[in-house]
């Protein structure tokens, strides 16, 4: 691997799929930050894992499912009282087109 | 001594005789955060009114003889990260300052429904991401043997809360040694059970393959006692595992001489301080004169661990946080009127650096391209790790090693460079990666500085009881000096 990994445009794409705005300052830090611990995980690829299955989860767990009883669930009026942007029982958001 | 000083089994025994009333005790406990906490910053809120509301109540219950459920009036304070019903739940974190859970994460309503007190909520690393508590948005909790120094983390507050005795247990969460190093460093029990063994519905998701929640006690009984309490399948969490729970209160009064105990070499060559080698060895020897079979042992992949930890936890945690947007609840900035705009604004100036770098991270390692030689890869070394636990168990019960290579640093040491920080984590986050059961309980401390120094004890899946066996008979029988506290 190159000692550099990921460049100034690879944050920026990355910031953009993840919603973030970065100013100058902290695109720099990342772009340091992140080819440091990137580098760091290189590390992996001294291992050969040819013919090793991935491990997603330890307890190897099928479909949980329980019975289909329906239950009070909570009231549109609890949930409404978690947001200052309630209107009408509606979530007010900004402009979408 | 003070009430707010005892045990919870002290406490339940001494409320059963009416030796003492809740009352007193919850009193005690908030003089006691009172006179320290706006030194020590263990708490982000606390729960005064609610909490003597229920003491008096339990109170009334015992005056008139009623039966009594197995926590009655027990101080408990909670890890900000656990959704507790109509107290303000924020993780740590901007994003969700205001948010006042509307219901009760499983694990609370367990504790309440077994007459738990809580006491408030504790501060902690930005959704569990960091390991000295710096990372919270909020305050820097400081460690009371030192308070120039770090209580560890993530869970640090719940661990000084403890320490400190301004409460007299406490819940945490564990998704690479959350629970186990802040209680290394603060010298108190610190156990995280089996993934899968407590309910995680209504805790805020870090690193969902990895997280387990946790508690943070003075005692291994204490710890066994709440064990007994907290574990247990629920339907609201489908990672929620079937398996029966014991008695971990009868059954770690047994003594350990069937067990045999691994020392994995790998955890005592560079990098560890030689105080911490000293009692952690110490402490073994000690657990062999108790009748335990001693032999040593390798887990040959652990040095891949820490990386293969964190490229999952970090892709986790990117899917994880996605989910805060700004719309339903938290905090929202919408000045520009253009919903990308806000979704933008929201992210920047609600997330912490720690938190937006494993969002970043993540989202690279999620990403087109990349998956299969960062994601995949990563968790195709977590089953080599995993491999390597199950051998060792083939002929051991349990592993002994330290908690953490070092004592409790300095603040501010560490916190420009974020892998020097990771590295904090080495001996605890391979045990979230196989899915295992570790306990941290004190085992020395250091000459100078009078630092405490974690034993870590891990087990197999679902054998708490081994642990917390070992545990017992390493403090009762062994470590005569007892439980120490911090002169704060």
């Amino acid at each position: 691997m190159t000692e550099k990994m990921i460049t100034e445009k690879d944050v920026e794409y990355v910031a953009k799929l993840a919603k973030i705005e970065l100013n100058e300052e902290q695109k720099k830090m990342f772009l340091k930050q992140l080819n440091d611990i990137l580098l760091y995980f290189d590390k992996l690829n001294e291992l050969n894992t040819e013919n090793v299955e991935p491990t997603s989860h330890v307890l190897h767990l099928n479909n949980s499912f329980h019975e289909d009883v329906p239950e009070p669930s909570l009231s549109p009026k609890t949930v409404m009282s978690l947001t200052r942007h309630n209107k009408s029982g509606y979530f007010r958001v900004p402009k979408i087109l | 001594m003070q009430l707010n000083e005892l045990r919870v089994i002290e406490f339940i025994e001494m409320v059963h005789k009416k030796k003492i009333s809740v009352e007193q005790v919850i009193n005690d406990i908030y003089l006691r955060i009172d006179k320290i906490d706006q030194k020590l910053k263990a708490y982000l809120s606390t729960n005064k009114e609610v909490a003597l509301h229920e003491a008096r109540r339990i109170d009334q219950m015992i005056k008139k003889g009623e039966k009594l459920p197995p926590l009655a009036g027990v101080p408990v304070a909670v890890k900000d990260i656990i959704c507790t019903k109509g107290i303000e739940t924020t993780c740590s974190s901007r994003i969700l300052q205001g948010f006042i859970p509307p219901y009760d994460a499983t694990v609370i309503k367990k504790i309440k429904d077994a007459g738990a007190i809580i006491i408030g909520k504790t501060n902690m690393d930005e959704f569990g991401m960091g390991s000295s508590n710096e990372n919270s948005a909020y305050q820097t909790t400081l460690n009371p043997w030192d308070i120039n120094r770090v209580p560890g983390g993530s869970s640090g507050g719940s661990a000084v809360a403890v320490a400190a005795d301004e409460a007299l247990v406490a819940l945490g969460t564990d998704t690479g040694g959350s629970v186990r190093l802040p209680a290394s460093f603060c010298g108190v029990v610190g156990m995280k059970p089996t993934y899968g063994r407590v309910s995680r519905y209504g805790v805020i998701a870090y690193a969902s393959s990895l997280d387990q929640v946790g508690i943070l006690t003075k005692s291994v009984k204490d710890a066994a006692l709440m064990m007994n309490i907290i574990c247990g399948y629920d339907e609201k969490d489908s990672t929620s595992a079937k398996t029966s729970v014991p008695d971990f209160l009868t059954d770690c009064r047994e003594d350990i001489s069937d067990l045999k105990f691994g020392i994995p070499r790998e955890f005592f060559k560079q990098g560890i301080n030689t105080e911490v080698k000293e009692n952690v060895l110490k402490a073994i020897e000690k657990i062999a004169e108790l009748g335990g079979e001693v032999e040593e042992i390798s887990l040959p992949n652990i040095e891949y661990a820490l990386p293969a930890y964190y490229l999952i936890g970090m892709a986790e945690a990117s899917s994880n946080l996605a989910k805060f947007d700004g719309i339903q609840y938290g905090l929202r900035i919408d000045e520009n009127n253009d919903l990308e705009d806000m979704y933008k604004k929201t992210r920047t100036a609600g997330f912490g650096p720690e938190v937006i770098r494993r969002i970043m991270l993540g989202t690279y390692a999620l990403s087109s391209g990349y998956y299969d030689a960062y994601y995949l890869k990563a968790q195709k070394v977590r089953t080599l790790i995993k491999k390597d636990f199950d051998e060792v168990f083939k002929k051991c019960d349990l592993i002994l090693c330290p908690t953490s290579p070092v004592p409790a640093f300095k603040i501010g040491e560490k916190i420009d460079d974020p892998l020097t920080m990771y590295l904090t984590d080495a001996y605890t986050m391979p045990v979230n990666l196989a899915g295992l059961p570790g306990l941290s309980i004190n085992c020395g401390f250091t000459k100078d500085d009078n630092l405490p120094i974690g034993l870590q004890i891990i087990g197999r899946a679902f054998e708490e009881e081994k642990i917390l066996r070992t545990a017992y008979n390493f403090e009762t029988h062994l470590n005569s000096s007892g439980y120490k506290k911090p002169k704060i």
